[in-house]
């Protein structure tokens, strides 16, 4: 790099002292923090990928009929624009990313217990995007069957779902492997005096995660394996006409991508927690309570896969079951967004861009969650099912909130990562973009599905036109705001203001340690006596 | 930081244990053979069940050295085993009631 | 530089780590394998017959003598291990290839046995199987998934086990470092944990 930035990162870790220069300094990186950034990275380019196939998602259902593709190539886009958003961007998302470069700092750490693992959970997570790009363009087609790969759809169409299904299965391994690292981490290498109760929050999500992670993930490693088997060997399991149930794929396929919806959101929760006490500057209102709400939802989280599947065929008594269940996880996660309000109460609030976006994720995981019940509920999803109402509660749940706690935390420790600061005008003006084109794009969603507008449908009656339009511009709007974000944020990466160790009065050892930090975090491993979130 | 080189317990454990435990579970193995030769109907599954998951706690306490290990490793143990039982039993009751 | 960095490993050695490491991923087997026995469980439940009917094509001296050959080798390794921590590298070692001689009499036996059904034309797809009833299909289908998926893990074990052999022939791996050997006996123990469930449910189906 050039002279004057290496000058800028003299005794940090973007100094390149090892035997590598350039690209190779990084990719043979076992350092967290580059790990981490190359994870950001990677993330961001497929997130805006999947952003595209969005928009032209949106362009196609902008009128009814055919618009810009036809209905095979629509199949095609939604799946793929499931597969990456899913598997790609949100599943990794904060753990990979955020998890990485933090957690260590967090609980006084040098790095994660096995850093050469850690980069070759990186590899995976690169060669599994790669196949699944791939399986895009070889020769039987893109597949369609949606990210869900429901048999006997996926088990006998001629696309190409086996590459899909593999890219899938590597890209769950690199997942098991990062929560592995972390877990041991966790447990092992916490800063003396640091107990479990005196570790920040951001830490105990991460720790929540990591074993959602290590133990759902294999369920549908196997999975993927029995569909392969199927196109392959036609060994029958979910094939009627061998005696196998189709539903049992559901069965196997949710047990994972149930739990896999808490590894998208409990990070992302765990960035608001610490967003909220640092610009309110008052202790987190029950630390105890979110970090065992944490738990909970993890434990939880396991046993309600069932309510993605109440129009299968399942028995009542299963109906039952799952749906008080759901019922059940809805409540810790209740408890958090009260504690949140209740930090906020009396505090002194300073609106920066990572308190907006928190503010704002509050506000639209508050919506996707009470549409959550209303799914979570019997009756009322026997009628919601499979509508646009579906796909605007979990854009809600998954953009609005893990998306949106992303940006806060992209906004929040970007002056730790790069030792510059963004411009904050500019990050303002682009959050109140996207929060009004996300809420152009996907309130409306609710309203046709209601009415009755089908998912993943490529047609729809001349009804339901109207509110497709308005969704299509709060499309572009939020891409608008998406667009000057980035724009902001790369920029500044390069030539921002410097900025201080600690921009926002935080707490948290992270703000302890120099901007960027030094290679091995901290010069001597702090001695921890208290809990965190302790404001002079 | 230099004394985590051993294992938190360094106990080793011996031949005669790890003989004893062969002895016993190859009993056990031809018990089960034994037991599912008649048809005592549903009893059947859950006796060589049974005889098999004792085996498993066998091979987990003596050969995978769980006895000695700390108490967390035997709690993550403990909770994977009843994670793996109720997602079995939450999706028998599907198929149970259909 | 080299030098550095070889001390800084040294000086961030965690056994402990390393082994809470191993047992974690023996959890993500256990998930792994245990979508394999949900399948099995659900539609035993709703074959039964058929699923007894079909087992009688399996034979349970095989089934058997490969029982007793996985739970030898469970001890020869655990054996192996302790023989290292008092020092006696040679019986260590001995041990260690018996456990892998016993991991190759397995595999063999498995040849044959799946070998045997292919003659039969016993095979997920072939003509035969898809004229016989469903909970036959079904049944062959989970014997092929399970016996083979356990066969890889013999035989990716049988490489690790041979992997930590060389290692203490090479001083690597010694009474004072022995974490290797402990994880890879740890492995080995997995697929002997899982064929101690497989064998009843596959083979002793009344």
């Amino acid at each position: 790099m050039r002279a004057e930035a290496q000058e800028f990162y003299k005794g940090t870790y973007l100094e390149n002292t090892g035997r590598y220069k350039g690209i190779w300094a990084w990719l043979t990186s076992t350092d967290h923090k580059r790990i981490g950034l190359m994870y950001l990275y990677a993330i961001a380019t497929f997130f805006i990928v999947g952003v595209i196939m969005g928009l032209l998602m949106r362009i196609e259902l902008i009128s009814p009929g055919k618009t810009i593709v036809e209905p095979q190539a629509y199949n095609g886009l939604f799946t793929v624009h499931g597969i990456i958003m899913i598997f790609m961007v949100v599943i990794p998302g904060l753990s990979a990313t955020f998890g990485n470069f933090f957690l260590p700092i967090m609980i006084g750490a040098r790095d994660v217990s096995f850093p050469r693992l850690n980069l070759f959970s990186f590899y995976l997570f690169l060669f599994g995007s790669f196949l699944a790009i791939l399986s895009q363009f070889m020769r039987h087609g893109p597949p369609d069957t949606g990210w869900t790969f429901y048999a006997p759809y996926s088990t006998t169409t001629g696309t190409n779902v086996i590459m899909a299904t593999t890219a899938a299965f590597i890209l769950g391994f690199s997942s098991i492997l990062t929560g592995l690292n972390f877990i041991v981490t966790v447990h092992r290498l916490r800063a003396p005096g640091m107990r479990f109760f005196r570790m920040p929050l951001f830490p105990w999500a991460i720790y929540a995660t990591a074993w959602i992670q290590l133990l759902a993930t294999p369920v549908v490693g196997i999975t993927l394996l029995m569909i392969i088997a199927e196109r392959l060997f036609r060994i029958g399991f979910f094939d009627p006409a061998l005696g196998g149930d189709p539903v049992l794929y559901q069965h196997l396929f949710w047990i994972y991508s149930h739990p896999a919806v808490y590894i998208m959101i409990l990070p992302a929760m765990g960035v608001i927690t610490e967003i909220i006490p640092t610009f309110c500057q008052r202790k987190v209102y029950g630390y105890k309570a979110i970090a065992l709400s944490s738990v909970a939802i993890a434990a939880v989280g396991y046993l309600v896969w069932g309510h993605h599947m109440y129009t299968s065929g399942m028995s009542g008594k299963s109906l039952w079951l799952f749906s008080f269940l759901t019922f059940v996880v809805a409540v810790p996660s209740a408890i958090k967004v009260f504690n949140w309000l209740a930090t906020m109460y009396k505090g002194s609030i300073d609106m920066k861009p990572p308190f907006l976006f928190a503010l704002f994720f509050i506000f639209l995981f508050t919506i996707g969650g009470l549409t959550g019940l209303v799914l979570g509920a019997l009756a009322t999803n026997v009628h919601v099912h499979d509508t646009s109402f579906v796909v605007a509660h979990f854009h809600y749940i998954i953009f609005g909130g893990m998306g949106f706690a992303m940006f806060a935390a992209i906004h929040y420790w970007f002056p730790k990562i790069y030792g510059r600061m963004y411009n904050l005008k500019q990050a303002t003006v682009a959050s109140i973009i996207m929060f009004v084109g996300f809420n152009l794009l996907y309130f409306p969603q609710f309203i046709i599905g209601i009415e009755g507008m089908p998912r993943r449908y490529y047609d729809y009656f001349p009804q339901f036109q109207p509110a497709q339009v308005i969704s299509t511009i709060g499309g572009f709007v939020l891409a608008a705001g998406l667009a000057l974000m980035f724009y902001n944020l790369i920029r500044s990466a390069r030539k921002g203001e410097k900025a201080p160790a600690n921009p926002w009065n935080g707490t948290t050892l992270e703000w302890q340690i120099p901007s960027p930090p030094p290679l091995e975090n901290f010069d001597e491993i702090p001695h921890i006596n208290e809990r965190p979130y302790s404001f002079k | 930081m230099s004394d985590n080189h051993h294992s938190a317990s360094t106990h080793i454990t011996p031949y005669r244990t790890l003989a004893i435990v062969l002895v016993v579970l190859l009993a056990l193995t031809f018990l089960t053979i034994e037991i599912t030769s008649f048809d005592l109907k549903a009893w059947n599954v859950a006796l060589a069940l049974l005889v098999a998951c004792f085996k498993g706690y066998l091979v987990l306490s003596y050969f995978m050295h769980l006895k000695y290990e700390n108490l967390l490793i035997k709690i993550l143990v403990g909770m994977v085993i009843l994670l793996f039982a109720l997602i079995i039993v939450i999706t028998y009751i599907d198929y149970l009631f259909r | 530089m080299e030098h550095q960095a070889k001390a800084h490993l040294l000086e961030h050695r965690d056994d402990e780590a390393s082994k809470l490491g191993m047992w974690l991923f023996i959890f993500t087997e256990i998930l792994l394998f245990g979508g394999l026995f949900l399948v099995y469980a659900v539609y035993r439940s709703i074959y039964h017959t058929e699923f007894h009917e079909a087992s009688l094509e399996l034979n349970v001296v095989f089934g058997a003598v490969n029982t007793i050959v996985l739970l030898v080798s469970s001890m020869a390794i655990a054996m192996a291990l302790t023989a290292l921590q008092q020092n006696k590298i040679q019986l260590s070692r001995q041990l260690i290839w018996l456990t892998v001689f016993c991991a190759f009499i397995f595999l063999v036996n498995k040849y044959f046995e799946w070998g045997a059904k292919f003659e039969h034309e016993i095979y997920p797809g072939s003509e035969l199987l898809m004229k016989l009833k469903h909970g036959h299909i079904l049944y062959f289908g989970l014997y092929y998934a399970m016996t083979g998926l356990h066969a890889l893990h013999v035989t990716v074990g049988m490489v690790i086990l041979i992997v930590a052999e060389r290692r203490i022939k090479a001083g690597k791996v010694h009474p004072e470092k022995y974490v290797f050997l402990e994880n890879s006996a740890l492995y080995w123990h997995l697929v002997d944990l899982i064929w101690i469930f497989l064998f009843p449910l596959l083979y002793l189906i009344t």
